[in-house]
């Protein structure tokens, strides 16, 4: 295992509030790693800066073994992007995305038009690789994004928010490529909103507020660490005044938001066997999950 | 570590990948890209040379229609580059955001600027172009030296692209450029000599006419097209070299600190 991503204590500041504050991040090759935090937590700035676009006001940066920010164009040969919203050429067809984007790396004709066939088949747009980019729907417009963003066989590939307002559809299309490409050894760093994206895909997490992270470890790690197995959503009108009457007698912890109690339990039970008496209420056991611990971390607070 | 945006331009071939993406878009509408470039000077220069040369004597030994095609090569070529800079680049830029793609391959943002400068002077040489072929085809002009407008006209094309790009530059968006049509090169076509000679103007204005780029391409183009070197033309070449590599860094450095947010 090597080290292909590296910060050290990164500082980064937008007119003295400061988005980056002290990050450390340590990738290795091979491995798909999630960047996770509320809107405003730093995500997209801390790629932008590993990727080399802006400086930081602190910190060391590596990227593939090349310092960043003043060698990541070289280290930008070996990357792929895929980012948050798309910015494939509209006047262009599929196969001419890809084409005039091969050559920003360097690459001849020859070398992108062997390339084509196999990412137009790996983002299935084989049949629509004539076709104007205004005319694909969003799903394909990610895929050819992907595709795109492929088209140097790079070793690492930073996607932000790769499957924001896509139907479930297109987005485990995505998911199930994505899982190819770390099967194929690909490095990968992406960031969501998604917890069940960051479960299904990635190995390890990092979650992420006020530019800082807070949390580091397999998604499994997370929840042990973090939050109790078990979660009661108890729903209703009366839900709040049960809360205050019962919640702390059956649950580790619990929380209020609007007329849902979430309970942590180690064992649920007695809860259970509790909530079947209380006509009014309804209820939802499950196991906990990735977020359950990003709601713990984070808070329930809204941010705009 | 922070980024140093006045650091000097770093030229590359890099920007060819990018001229050549902007090339393929242009030959997607290329015929009406050609007639807009062709049908607005034209149709001044024929309305103006001969309806209004009609009432007027020869200007400095020469026919008023003659007289304006110099002017008009140069204004149309300069309007050419300010609207690719500002309207196609601010697209590029902005809304399309193909600057930001471009951005995440090896290719610097300095490589990005000087592609959209060249572009620009590029696509403004085929309006050049296509009004001196009209210049041909009327026979106004039997000049040997008439050839040198089509290296001229690349130059007023830069000269202009990257005054156009200071303004890309700064905008927040497309409305922010009538103002530099309306108070820039509006009154540049006024003052510069393509409809009359600078000589009619107030002393004063004159002065002010002497500091603006289109009055130096004007000089150089007008007695090319009567086979006369113009005089002091080093020093024409070089106003309008001026102001291409400075309002180019002038640029450069706006959209470091603007895309570096």
């Amino acid at each position: 295992m090597n080290t292909v991503i590296r910060a050290r204590n990164l500082q980064k500041s937008y007119a003295g509030q400061r988005v980056v504050d002290g990050l450390n991040l340590d990738i290795q090759r091979g491995e798909c790693f999630g960047l996770l935090g509320p809107n405003g937590a730093g995500k997209t700035t801390t790629l932008r800066l590993l990727l080399g676009l802006i400086a930081p006001d602190g910190g060391e940066l590596g990227l593939l073994d090349h310092a960043v920010p003043q060698d990541a164009r070289i280290a930008r040969l070996r990357v792929g992007v895929v980012p948050q919203f798309d910015n494939l050429d509209p006047d262009f067809t599929v196969t001419e995305n890809l084409l005039v984007y091969g050559r920003y790396f360097g690459m001849s004709d020859a070398q992108i038009r062997a390339r084509i066939p196999g990412l137009l088949a790996f983002a299935n747009l084989t049949a629509k690789r004539d076709a104007k980019v205004p005319t694909l729907s969003g799903g394909m417009k990610r895929r050819l994004t992907l595709a795109r963003a492929l088209v140097n066989d790079p070793d690492i590939i930073f996607l932000d928010e790769p499957t924001t307002g896509l139907d479930p559809q297109a987005r485990h299309l995505i998911w199930q490529r994505l899982r190819e490409l770390t099967a194929q050894g690909k490095t990968l760093l992406l960031t969501t909103h998604f917890m069940e994206e960051a479960e299904r895909l990635c190995h390890r997490l990092a979650v992420m507020d006020h530019g800082k992270l807070i949390q580091q470890g397999s998604p499994r790690e997370l929840i042990e660490q973090n939050i109790e197995p078990q979660v009661v959503e108890v729903f209703g009108e009366t839900s709040a005044a049960w809360a205050g009457q019962h919640a702390a007698h059956y649950a580790q912890r619990f929380e209020t938001s609007g007329e849902s109690v979430f309970c942590y339990v180690q064992d649920a039970q007695p809860l259970v066997a509790h909530l079947h008496t209380q006509n009014e209420l309804r209820y939802l056991h499950r196991p906990a999950n990735l977020e359950d611990v990003f709601l713990k971390l984070t808070g329930r607070e809204m941010r705009e | 570590m922070k980024n140093n945006h006045y650091a000097l331009p770093r030229f590359s071939r890099r920007f060819i990948p990018i001229w050549r993406r902007n090339f393929r878009v242009w030959k997607k509408m290329a015929g009406s890209s050609i007639l807009g470039h062709l049908a607005d000077p034209v149709i001044y220069m024929l309305g103006l040379g001969y309806g209004l040369g009609g009432m007027l004597p020869s200007i400095a030994g020469i026919p008023y229609i003659t007289f304006l095609a110099a002017g008009t090569v140069c204004y149309s070529t300069m309007n050419s580059a300010s609207f690719e800079a500002l309207y196609s680049g601010f697209a590029r830029m902005h809304e399309q955001r193909t600057w930001e793609a471009i951005l995440n391959t090896p290719i610097t943002l300095d490589d990005i600027v000087f592609s959209e400068m060249v572009w620009a002077a590029s696509k403004s040489l085929l309006s050049g172009l296509a009004v001196l072929a009209v210049i041909w085809v009327l026979g106004l002009s039997h000049s040997p030296l008439v050839l040198w407008l089509i290296p001229l006209a690349f130059l007023v094309g830069l000269c202009f692209a990257a005054l156009g790009l200071i303004m890309t530059a700064l905008a927040p968006g497309y409305d922010f450029f009538m103002y530099y049509f309306t108070l820039v090169i509006t009154p540049m076509v006024i003052l510069c000599g393509v409809f009359f000679p600078v000589a009619q103007l107030p002393v004063w204005l004159q002065s002010v006419s002497a500091w603006l780029p289109l009055t130096h391409a004007i000089d150089l183009a007008r007695p090319l097209l009567t086979n006369t070197i113009p005089a002091q033309f080093v020093w024409h070449i070089a106003v309008l070299a001026g102001y291409a590599l400075l309002g180019f860094y002038v640029a450069l450095v706006l959209f470091r600190r603007r895309l570096s947010q």
